[in-house]
C-alpha cells in the first residue's frame, strides 16, 4: 500500500498544477494511530499531507453529493461504487469528477485491529469506475459467503429474532453517524428530522430507535456497497450492517442486483421491469 | 477540615450494600466491549477497574430523554387541557466511581442551568439529589489531557467525596456535607491518612502527554477568529453527526419535541447538537448555521473562545477526550485549538 500513496500523491500534483481539478478529496493523518481524516487539498503544496493506509476506511464518496467543483477522488472499490450510484442517482456528474482508483485489499477496524467485517467478504475490491489507477488491479475474493450473518438471523425464530434486534440497537443514542457516514443518505431533510408533523420520535425509546434503523435500511436497499463506513462510524460499535446486508441479499436474488456496477441501470426499487418478481400476488 | 476516611476494600462491596439502602446507585459497569454508567441493580457492585466509560456519566443529571409534562385534549378528561408534571425520583441518588474530568465537567454545565435569572428545575432537581463520589486515575488514557484543562486526574472540583486507589484501600476524602453523610450512610467510618496521596497524584499527572493549546485563546480579538480562513479546512471532514456533543460531558444543548397520539400527549426534552444541520432552524425557514463550517466553527468557539471569555474560568472542556476517541473522521479538538491558538490576523 506504501506504493499506492506515491502514485496518489503523483497524479494528485500533476492535476492541481494543471487545473484538471480545483481540488483533491483524500486522507490526511490522524491524531490516532488507527485513524485518519478526510480532507480537501486546493493547492498543489499541501499534496505531501496525503496518506494511504488501512486506516482509510471511510467512504470520500460521501464528500461528493452537490458539490459543484471539478474534483479529483481517491477512491477504493466499495467507494467507486457509491461515485456510480452518486451519478446515476444525479448527485454528482461524471465529468467533474477525475477518479484515483486505488486497488484496496481491506481496511482495519479501528478498535480490534484486525480486518473489518465487510472487507473479509468483499468481492469488489477493485474500482470499477476510474480515470487512473494508483497500482496494479489485485485479485478478486470468490469463495466467501457474503450472507452468513444474515442466513444466522433468518434461521431464528420470530422471538429469537425479536430478541436479536432489541439487543442489537440498544446501545444507540441517535448520534446518526452511521446516516451522517453513508454517502446514500444525502435527503435535504430526513424522516427522523420531520418535526410539522413530526414523523418519529426522536428520543430513546426502543421502538423509535428501530423504526429509524429499519427505515434507513429500507432506504439503502438496491443502493448499498456494503462499505461499512456505518459500522466504522457508529461509536457505540453497534453492527449496523445486520439490516443492510438482508436488504442486500433480498436484492441479489430478487432482482439478481448488486449496486453501482453499471451507470446504464437505475436500481430496482427505482424502476419497474416487466421480469420483476411478483410471486407475492396471489 | 475535610474528612479523610481509610476504607478497607475487603468492606467496600458491604458498604455498597448499605449504601444501596438509602440512595440509587449509578456506577460504571461492563457493556461487552466497553463502559457506561448504568443505575446499579440490587447487589450490582460499581466495576471500579474501568478506564472510563463511552458516554459521560452526566446522564445521571441530565438524561438523554427526559418527560417534562404530559397533556390531554380529550374533554371527557377531567385534566384536559392541563399540563401535567411527570412524576420524577428525586429520591437520593450516588454516582459511585466518576472521574474528576467528569466531575468538574458537571460543575460547569450547572453555570447554564443555575443563573440568578432562571433554574432550570430538572437539571437543578437532579442534580441537588445527587451524591458524587469520584475515583482518581491512576493509570489515565493516551487520549486524556485534562492536566491542561484546569483539570487533572486526582482534581476534586464537583466532587462530594474522592476516592484514591491504595492497593488494598481505598483513601477517600469528603469534600462536602454531602460527602460525609455518605460515607457515614456506607458504614466508612476508619480514620484514613492522606499521606499517599501527593505522590500518586503527581504519578498520575506525569502520564499524562496529551494536551490542549489555549493559552494565547484569552488575548485574541473574536472576530479575528470567527472569521479566520482556517475553518473551511477544520471543517471539511466533519459529518456533522451528534457523537463528539453527546459523549462531552460539558455538552448540554437540548431539544424540545412533543410526541402526540391522538389526543394524548408529552413534552419530551432531548438531548441536540450544535452539529446537525436543523440545530440553529428559526420558525420562520431561516436557518444562520446551514453550512457546515459555520456549524464546526460554533462548536470550537463555544467550547474554546466564547465560554472562555464570557466566564472567564478556562475552556468549556475538561480533557476526558472522548471526542477525540470517537468522532468518526477524526476531527481532534486539540489540532483546532492548537490553530486558534496559534492563529495572528494579518492587519
Amino acid at each position: 500500500m506504501d506504493a499506492y500513496i506515491t502514485k496518489i500523491k503523483a497524479i494528485s500534483e500533476r492535476l492541481l498544477k494543471d487545473g484538471t481539478v480545483e481540488a483533491v478529496i483524500g486522507f490526511r493523518e490522524g491524531t490516532l494511530p488507527t485513524m485518519s481524516e478526510p480532507c480537501f487539498i486546493k493547492r498543489s503544496d499541501d499534496v505531501k499531507d496525503l496518506v494511504w493506509n488501512a486506516n482509510c476506511r471511510i467512504n470520500l464518496a460521501n464528500y461528493l453529493t452537490n458539490r459543484k467543483e471539478k474534483i479529483a477522488i481517491v477512491a477504493k472499490g466499495c467507494d467507486s461504487r457509491n461515485i456510480v450510484n452518486h451519478i446515476v442517482e444525479n448527485k454528482i456528474k461524471r465529468d467533474q469528477l477525475f477518479i484515483i482508483g486505488v486497488p484496496c485489499k481491506g481496511m482495519n477496524d479501528k478498535d480490534t485491529g484486525a480486518l473489518q467485517d465487510n472487507c473479509a467478504t468483499c468481492t469488489h475490491r477493485n474500482p470499477v469506475i476510474y480515470d487512473e489507477l494508483a497500482g496494479d488491479l489485485v485479485e478478486e475474493q470468490t469463495n466467501v459467503d457474503k450472507y452468513a450473518d444474515v442466513k444466522k438471523v433468518e434461521a431464528m425464530t420470530p422471538d429469537e429474532r425479536w430478541a436479536y434486534f432489541d439487543n442489537l440497537y440498544a446501545a444507540c443514542t441517535r448520534c446518526y453517524a452511521c446516516r451522517n457516514a453513508c454517502p446514500l443518505c444525502y435527503c435535504p431533510t430526513c424522516f427522523v428530522d420531520e418535526s410539522k408533523p413530526q414523523w418519529v420520535g426522536k428520543g430513546e425509546d426502543p421502538i423509535d430507535v428501530r423504526t429509524y434503523h429499519f427505515l434507513r435500511a429500507y432506504h439503502c436497499a438496491g443502493r448499498c456497497t456494503d462499505c461499512g463506513s456505518c459500522e466504522s462510524a457508529c461509536p457505540q460499535n453497534i453492527k449496523v450492517r445486520q439490516l443492510t446486508k438482508k436488504l442486500e441479499k433480498d436484492c441479489a436474488e430478487l432482482f439478481g442486483w448488486e449496486a453501482g456496477l453499471t451507470l446504464d441501470k437505475r436500481p430496482p426499487l427505482d424502476t419497474f421491469s416487466i421480469d420483476d418478481p411478483n410471486d407475492f400476488i396471489k | 477540615m475535610m474528612k479523610i476516611i481509610n476504607i478497607d476494600k475487603q468492606k467496600w462491596a458491604g458498604g455498597v450494600e448499605s449504601l444501596s439502602k438509602s440512595y440509587r446507585l449509578f456506577g460504571p459497569v461492563k457493556d461487552v466491549d466497553c463502559y457506561n454508567f448504568k443505575e446499579l441493580k440490587q447487589g450490582e457492585q460499581p466495576d471500579l477497574s474501568y478506564g472510563n466509560t463511552k458516554l459521560s456519566p452526566k446522564s445521571v443529571v441530565f438524561p438523554p430523554s427526559e418527560a417534562m409534562f404530559t397533556y390531554s385534549l380529550d374533554e371527557s378528561n377531567p385534566e384536559h387541557h392541563l399540563l401535567k408534571d411527570v412524576p420524577k425520583d428525586y429520591s437520593p441518588r450516588a454516582v459511585l466511581g466518576m472521574r474528576p474530568c467528569d466531575a468538574k465537567a458537571v460543575s460547569l454545565v450547572r453555570m447554564n442551568f443555575d443563573t440568578p435569572e432562571y433554574r432550570d428545575p430538572y437539571w437543578m432537581d437532579a442534580f441537588e439529589a445527587t451524591t458524587f463520589v469520584g475515583l482518581a486515575c491512576d493509570d489515565p488514557c493516551a487520549t486524556c489531557f485534562c492536566t491542561s484543562t484546569n483539570c487533572g486526574p486526582f482534581n476534586e472540583e464537583g466532587l462530594d467525596v474522592l476516592l484514591v486507589d491504595n492497593g488494598s484501600a481505598y483513601i477517600a476524602k469528603a469534600l462536602t456535607e454531602k460527602g460525609e453523610k455518605l460515607l457515614a450512610a456506607g458504614g466508612f467510618a476508619d480514620a484514613g491518612d492522606d499521606s499517599p496521596v501527593a505522590a500518586k497524584k503527581a504519578a498520575a499527572e506525569a502520564k499524562i502527554t496529551a494536551k490542549i493549546e489555549t493559552d494565547k485563546l484569552s488575548e485574541k480579538v473574536i472576530m479575528d477568529l470567527y472569521d479566520a480562513p482556517f475553518w473551511h479546512d477544520i471543517a471539511f471532514s466533519c459529518i456533522n453527526c451528534c457523537t463528539c456533543t453527546y459523549t462531552c460531558p460539558t455538552c448540554w444543548c437540548f431539544d424540545i419535541q412533543d410526541e402526540n397520539k391522538g389526543c394524548e400527549g408529552v413534552r419530551m426534552r432531548n438531548w441536540d447538537s450544535c452539529m446537525t444541520p436543523l440545530f440553529t432552524m428559526h420558525g420562520s425557514g431561516h436557518n444562520p448555521r446551514d453550512k457546515k463550517h459555520q456549524r464546526v466553527r460554533q462548536r470550537f468557539m463555544h467550547k474554546l473562545k466564547y465560554f472562555l471569555d464570557k466566564y472567564q474560568k478556562g475552556i468549556m472542556c475538561v480533557g476526558c477526550g472522548r471526542c477525540v476517541q470517537q468522532c468518526p473522521v477524526n476531527l481532534d479538538i486539540r489540532t483546532v485549538s492548537k490553530t486558534m491558538n496559534d492563529y495572528v490576523a494579518k492587519s
